[in-house]
């Protein structure tokens, strides 16, 4: 049996497809979109009509979009870029205390030089106070940054209501939108964003290759200066094989994948919760399709993933013990789980691949390992 | 990883001469190690069983086993010197990053064995 990869919000498997699509970008239509010959003038039609198109899925313009190397790329442009376009005039980004880090780091970056932040506060399932967003907007806030879907618990923010006070109070919106990207409608007018970023690899698009839609007429100072690539925002050739990948995997998008994974993630959200003393992160609705985060109380989340992993089966944990600086989760802490809880977490991210039988033979090979781990935990009696 | 996979000497001893208890639920990794002190042929006092109960990452939970087994039958005073790096090259490496998991299971036998002493010395303590 293949390993089962329930890993799907980290990265994605490489749609066939997608690969196909590439492949003649690599050696056959190998141009540079600069230069005036043909072959560069044929790269320069593939990465126009990729704008055109990822554009038209976000109901933006094709000049508002630019290519960037993935999601913290388009993440640093979007919060630099601005911050050093409207400083010392103004100085002051909200965002919230669920971001990822590319958000979060870029934040603490900028607090050093002269930017304060206002770290929004969520409730239990991970949403912002609309009230807590309008009472912290000053006349110095230039920027509020919150993230679309989350990528550890899931939930979904109301852009639409946000983007509504920001364009009440005149201030710019950005969202990154990385994990919602093709599961959850964006749509930048309804929506009021100003920014929006995008990537390609959590959609079964290749890795090193994400975009960022600025709204027309929105300056931002770049982080790369170089050949002037992307209206001078992002200078560098452009990534043209990772391009047209990521527009072939938008384009492959399906409805019913979306309907697909949202049933299956429903039924192993329940099924999980059957078993003594589970709890969900994260919302039950408004929640990304792909989304499982659960926490098996009195027993240790990577544990838990090492005995998964010896069954083939890719999972991921909040707990302290996974990452290199051994500090709990700050998303799961941000929505008030204790470091005993939070270590006891385990996120589960499927895919369009991942079938019923796996949810069954992960529910199996779950309980198992459970009441394995719970008969040695001194937590219990 | 198959002391991880498959951990010997799991569980609790009911009537344990002595019990450790280390850990620090904010950082992540909670041990108890119990204790069952008997005497060998010469009379010096060994540890006759070892159990552990672990909460923790696959390291802690290795790390626990291999003390325990690395503790049980030996005489009191060599098993309280049992260090860090004893665990470390009986499990044939560990992770820099891992190296807590092993202190850890050093401080719960030690303290268990501690805990055994300070037991011991109330019991002797003379009747007038």
């Amino acid at each position: 049996m293949n390993p089962l990869y329930f890993d799907n919000a980290a990265t994605t498997k490489v749609d066939e497809r997608v690969v196909k699509e590439m492949l003649p970008y690599f050696s056959e239509k190998f141009g540079n979109a600069s230069s005036q010959h043909t072959a560069g003038q044929e790269a320069k039609n593939a990465l126009e009509k990729a704008k055109k198109m990822i554009a038209k899925k976000i109901n933006a313009k094709t000049e508002e979009i630019i290519f960037t190397s993935g999601g913290t790329e388009s993440n640093n442009l979007a919060l630099k870029g601005l911050f050093f376009t409207n400083y010392p005039k103004k100085n002051h980004i909200i965002t919230t205390r669920i971001e990822h880090d590319s958000v979060l780091n870029a934040c603490r970056w900028l607090e050093t030089k002269g930017a304060p932040i206002t770290y929004l506060n969520v409730d239990r399932e991970g949403f912002i106070d609309l009230n807590e967003l309008k009472k912290a907007i000053t006349e110095k806030t230039f920027l509020v940054s919150i993230i679309h879907g989350n990528n550890e618990i899931g939930t979904i923010q109301n852009i639409e209501e946000i983007g509504k006070i920001c364009r009440e109070k005149k201030v710019l919106f950005h969202t990154d939108a990385c994990q919602s990207f093709t599961k959850v409608p964006i749509n930048v007018t309804k929506q009021n964003l100003d920014l929006v970023t995008l990537n390609a690899h959590k959609i079964h698009g290749p890795k090193g290759v994400g975009a960022l839609y600025i709204k027309k007429g929105i300056k931002l100072i770049p982080l790369a200066h170089g050949g002037g690539q992307e209206k001078k925002l992002r200078s560098g050739t452009e990534n043209i094989p990772g391009i047209v990948g990521f527009v072939k995997a938008v384009k492959i998008v399906n409805s019913k994948d979306i309907q697909r994974m949202t049933i299956l993630r429903d039924k192993l959200i329940s099924r999980l919760l059957e078993i003594p003393n589970v709890t969900l992160n994260g919302p039950r609705k408004s929640r990304l399709c792909n989304n499982v985060n659960v926490s098996f109380n009195n027993i240790e989340g990577e544990a838990i993933g090492g005995y998964l992993e010896n069954e083939g089966i890719y999972t991921s944990t909040g707990s302290a013990c996974m990452s290199n600086t051994l500090e709990t989760s700050h998303v799961l802490k941000a929505i008030g789980l204790s470091p005993l809880q939070s270590n006891s977490s385990l996120r589960i991210s499927i895919s369009k691949f991942t079938t019923e039988e796996e949810i069954d033979y992960f529910i199996e090979k779950i309980k198992q390992i459970v009441t394995k781990l719970r008969r040695i935990s001194p937590l219990i009696n | 990883m198959s002391e991880f996979l498959h951990p010997k000497n799991m569980g609790e001893i009911k009537d344990a001469d002595g019990v450790g208890k280390v850990g620090n639920p904010v950082c992540g990794d909670i041990m108890w190690v119990y204790i069952k002190v008997g005497k060998d042929k010469k009379g010096n006092e060994i540890l006759k069983d070892i159990k552990f109960k672990t909460f923790g990452c696959a390291a802690a939970i290795a790390t626990s086993s291999m003390i325990t087994q690395l503790a049980k039958g030996k005489e009191i005073e060599k098993a309280e010197k049992i260090s860090m790096n004893d665990i470390a090259s009986s499990l044939k490496g560990l992770p820099l990053i891992k190296m807590h998991c092993s202190v850890l299971a050093t401080q719960a036998l030690k303290k268990a064995i501690e805990d055994y002493g300070e037991k011991k010395s109330l019991l002797n303590v003379p009747s007038r």
